[in-house]
């Protein structure tokens, strides 16, 4: 693996089936009666938060400290701190207090790559999200949560060879989309993005993924369908006439659900916009891991860290009774 | 740099004049004042030119000096200091200063800075609107009627986006023959934009900057310079498609001309990939096919001139994150390297054209006096003495601008100006800054 996480990009297929394997055994620490393991004891782990995400930043939170690092908060959202020099003045702020790992979300595409490889810092830089450029550990767990539904049992050392993965809402602001072309289809998925034309990016034929406008189509061949939060403002850019026609178009209601094959899932990243991409009736259904996606966060940035920060050896052989 | 320091004769010994056999130039008082063979040295510095190339001092349409108000960055003198270096004899510099130069006050400030500065002509370029607001007519007239002799005008960073605005000042200047250059961007279409809109912005997660938003106002704005039949000039063209439109307008005899920057010659949005702001530029950069097409345009005439768009800006504007950073690279002192580069090593063009595009051309855009004309007897002694056999790699901390915001560091680029001469006084010799 690389020394960063900064695009989905970065991870070969080996690399990728490596946390998910990495993953599924941290998750069964989750269910021991202490969570805990010594791995990253004396290490620090920063959360530099430029862009406010308390779900991302506590997913992180608790993945570092099950694995007993030390965690530094640092939000600099509403702080002085807002003009463009001032990620290289944290950053060296960040380097002095001797951080081993920056998990840097930024309202700037790229920023993380800069932090990466502008010599300010010398840990790992993992990406939480940066403008609308990537979020590789969301897609991650999206890939991880994918393989434990549908392959079960067994799950361990397998991709997501064959599976039909659809992602569905503002393909173009969207970095949960764009990490998770790249993953799913380096995991063998084949992707289908759709999104009224408004929504996906010029350039997205150089993407490896099909293009739909039209979600009913593609529903009944869908393995996952993998709804994405629509902002309301994007309205009123004109990039949809109003909520009532993109839900109807592109929202995910009960009816749409059944047209799916039974096996198949629905996805959500959080937080929901209930009656825009998705229903009530969607949103609770049994058939709808948004709730999964949060625990299997935990799992997947704990994999993530370990595999950064913490070697080669086994995760799991050493347990803590601290 | 004195006067009295310098010699009033120097003799240029074997020089191509334009890449042509090798001549001696005798220089005089500031004039060319004889071009053979085996002239006699006597009283003159005399220069061993041997074989280096001899073009006419050059010329640009397009420099940000950034005095008044961001001498942080970049100050007349340093500027035209850059100039020199450059092998330029003369500049115009954009009116985005603060405060803008849109009045006869500020353009005749920058004026009297550039003639104390000494190293290279400065002839003010002035605001078309007052504050660049796109608004309402800055005093063109008496800007033009100034010390500073404005014929230029131009919202350069803004584009003139209101289109009765842009007719009226297309119409306005012509009662002193002058012209407007648009810097053609529309406004709604680049709200945010950060790159090329493109297989790369797709990739990036950086907002699109569409061709389209050039191409469409430069598109109006040919035709309403031909319908109030006036001048046009239009800044750093950067697509394939404005190209076009430019070659269409000249089909139909319409007075549209056009200029390139070096950076649009050469390089593409592909390096946003390191989303390093150094690449960062307006326009931005654009594709492998736009810069071919660039490059052929410039050959054939299409695209009348090489302007830098040189921006100076300070270290920490670049040395930030791609979104907090500023837009903008300087050129003046590789832009002869990149025309060569990009345009004489590939066999696009011969020294005579660089000439042209580079010296001649913008100055009769800018309807220049004394600058821009031919390498002959009795014309003034504004020359640039070239080593195209030279190769290095740029290193900008030996460049002379303040800034070393450049998009070059570290790359191999041909030729370079061992001596720039303004009306036969030495500004740059053997490379060095006198
Ligand atoms: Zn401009």
């Amino acid at each position: 693996m690389k020394r960063h996480l900064i695009s989905a990009t970065d991870l070969s297929h080996d690399d990728a089936v490596l946390i998910l394997d990495t993953a599924e055994e941290m998750g069964r620490i989750a269910d021991r009666p202490i969570k805990k393991l010594p791995t990253l004891r004396g290490r620090t782990v920063v959360n530099l938060f430029f862009e406010d995400s308390t779900r991302t930043r506590i997913s992180f939170e608790a993945a570092a400290k099950r694995l007993s690092a030390d965690v530094i908060n640092f939000s600099a959202k509403g702080s002085s701190v807002s003009k463009g020099e001032s990620l290289k003045d944290t950053a060296l702020t960040l380097q002095a207090m001797g951080a081993d790992a920056v998990v840097i979300r930024h309202h700037d595409s790229g920023a993380p790559h800069r932090l990466a490889t502008s010599g300010w810092i010398g840990g790992s830089v993992v990406n939480a999200g940066d403008g609308t450029h990537e979020h590789p550990t969301q897609a991650l767990l999206d890939a991880y949560t994918i393989r434990r539904r549908l392959a079960a049992a067994g799950a361990a050392g397998t991709d997501l060879a064959g599976r039909r993965i659809t992602i569905v809402g503002d393909i173009l602001h969207s970095r949960v989309a764009r990490s998770n072309v790249h993953l799913l289809h380096t995991l063998g998925a084949e992707v289908t993005v759709v999104a009224p034309p408004t929504l996906v990016p010029i350039g997205v034929e150089h993407w490896p993924c099909a293009v739909s406008y039209d979600l009913d189509a593609v529903l009944p061949k869908s393995d996952a369908v993998m709804m994405l939060r629509v902002q309301r403002e994007r309205m009123n850019a004109a990039y949809f006439p109003t909520e009532r026609e993109y839900a109807r178009r592109y929202g995910l209601n009960g009816d749409r659900m059944a047209r799916m094959p039974g096996h198949a899932i629905v996805m959500h990243p959080g937080p929901m916009n209930r009656g825009m991409e998705i229903t009530a009736e969607v949103a609770d259904s049994p058939r709808c891991t948004a709730v999964e996606q949060v625990t299997n966060g935990v799992s997947v940035r704990m994999a993530v860290l370990y595999l950064l920060l913490g070697g080669a050896e086994p995760a799991a052989t050493k347990e803590t009774h601290e | 740099m004195s006067e009295t320091a310098t010699p009033r004769r120097t003799l240029i010994k074997g020089a191509k004049i334009l890449g042509g056999r090798p001549q001696d130039v005798l220089v005089e008082n500031g004039t060319i004042a004889e071009i053979g063979s085996g002239l006699p040295a006597a009283g003159a510095t005399v220069i061993e030119a041997d074989g280096r190339i001899l073009l006419p001092g050059l010329v640009d349409l397009h420099t940000h000096l950034r005095e008044p108000g961001r001498e942080d960055s970049e100050t007349v003198l340093t500027g035209t200091r850059a100039a020199a270096a450059g092998g330029y004899t003369a500049v115009h510099a954009m009116a985005n200063t603060f405060p803008v130069a849109d009045t006869a006050g500020v353009v005749e400030q920058v004026w009297r800075l550039g003639r104390e500065s000494g190293y290279c002509d400065v002839q003010p370029i002035g605001a078309v609107t007052v504050g660049l607001g796109g608004k309402q007519l800055a005093e063109l007239g008496a800007m033009h009627d100034s010390a500073a002799g404005v014929t230029v005008f131009s919202d350069d960073g803004k584009c003139v986006d209101d289109a009765v605005i842009m007719r009226r000042a297309l119409e306005y200047v012509k009662a002193f023959d002058g012209v407007v250059a648009q810097h053609a961007q529309e406004p709604r279409l680049t709200e945010g934009a950060q790159m090329n809109e493109g297989t790369v912005s797709a990739e990036l997660g950086l907002t699109g900057w569409p061709a389209v938003a050039e191409e469409s106002i430069i598109a109006r704005d040919i035709l309403l310079a031909a319908h109030v039949g006036s001048r046009l000039h239009i800044c750093h063209l950067s697509t394939a498609g404005s190209v076009e439109l430019v070659r269409w307008a000249k089909s139909k005899g319409w007075r549209v001309t056009a200029e390139v920057t070096p950076h649009h010659l050469l390089l593409t949005d592909e390096l946003v990939r390191s989303y390093d702001p150094v690449y960062k530029v307006n326009p931005p950069l654009r594709t492998e096919t736009d810069v071919l097409a660039l490059r052929e345009a410039l050959a054939d005439g299409t695209i009348d001139i090489v302007a830098t768009d040189h921006a100076p800006h300070p270290h920490e504007d670049k040395d930030c994150e791609w979104g907090a950073a500023a837009m903008g690279m300087i050129g003046l002192e590789t832009a002869l390297s990149v025309v060569q580069h990009t345009m004489v090593d590939t066999g696009l063009m011969d020294w005579a054209k660089v000439a042209d595009r580079m010296a001649y051309a913008p100055a009769a855009i800018g309807r220049l006096a004394g600058h821009g004309r031919p390498v002959a007897v009795g014309e003034p002694a504004n020359l640039t003495l070239v080593d195209p056999a030279y190769r290095s790699l740029v290193d900008p901390a030996g460049f002379v601008s303040r800034s070393r915001n450049t998009p070059y560091k570290g790359r191999e680029l041909p030729g370079r100006v061992t001596h720039t001469f303004l009306r036969g006084r030495a500004t740059v010799t053997d490379g060095n800054l006198t």
